[in-house]
């Protein structure tokens, strides 16, 4: 799982019809900024910290139904506590959200 | 999953039985999604993805990769590790 921001929304009418009623969430992953499209499995909006679930275990937060899924947002971040380390930049890692 | 772009075909006779019937696309994954594709910055990764919802040429598309691409419906137990899924209509970003 990795943290990562939400920034956008994407539609799409034609669509795999196990897909039907699913939010798409464009996600900026904090450490290396890559964007990625994810299934919202909680309720996430625009500017939140969540995190994300990837590969085939991302398809699990929709269970019993079976949705091809390779990333799906699990969680909103409310806040990071991480011991403080000189050699990390944690605020690369971890980005807005926060010790 | 992905945002890509279908670039192209493949056609293959010698196959995997499995994937008899099933449309091979070749996708250019999209780096950097724009609401104006013009703005759109594409990346050098391409994927061959089976089509399940029938894109076509020049379309904007959404990608499963993994074995999470067999979910996709009718590619139970197919060799397939990459999957489209949908056809985007608009990309917002705040």
């Amino acid at each position: 799982m990795f943290l990562a921001k939400v920034t956008g929304r994407v539609v799409a009418t034609v669509k795999n019809e196990t897909l039907d009623g699913r939010k798409l969430l464009l996600v900026r992953r904090n450490h290396d900024g890559k964007i990625l499209v994810a299934l919202d499995s909680v309720g996430a909006g625009f500017g939140e910290q969540v995190y994300v679930c990837r590969g085939r275990e991302a398809s699990f937060a929709f269970t019993p139904q079976t949705v091809p899924s390779d990333a799906t947002i699990v969680g909103i971040v409310d806040h990071v506590d991480i011991e403080p380390d000189p050699d990390v930049d944690v605020d690369a890692d971890i980005g807005e959200a926060g010790r | 999953m992905r945002l890509g772009r279908v670039v192209g075909t493949v056609v293959a006779t010698r196959k995997d039985p499995r994937l008899e019937g099933k449309k091979l696309l070749i996708c250019r994954l999209i780096e950097d999604p724009e609401p104006n594709r013009a703005d759109e910055a594409s990346g050098d990764d391409y994927v061959v993805a089976v089509d399940t919802v029938s894109a076509g040429f020049g379309e904007r598309i959404l990608i499963v990769q993994g074995s999470s691409a067999r979910m996709a419906a009718n590619c139970q137990d197919t060799p397939v590790d990459a999957a489209i899924v949908g056809i985007v209509d608009i990309v917002s970003r705040d």
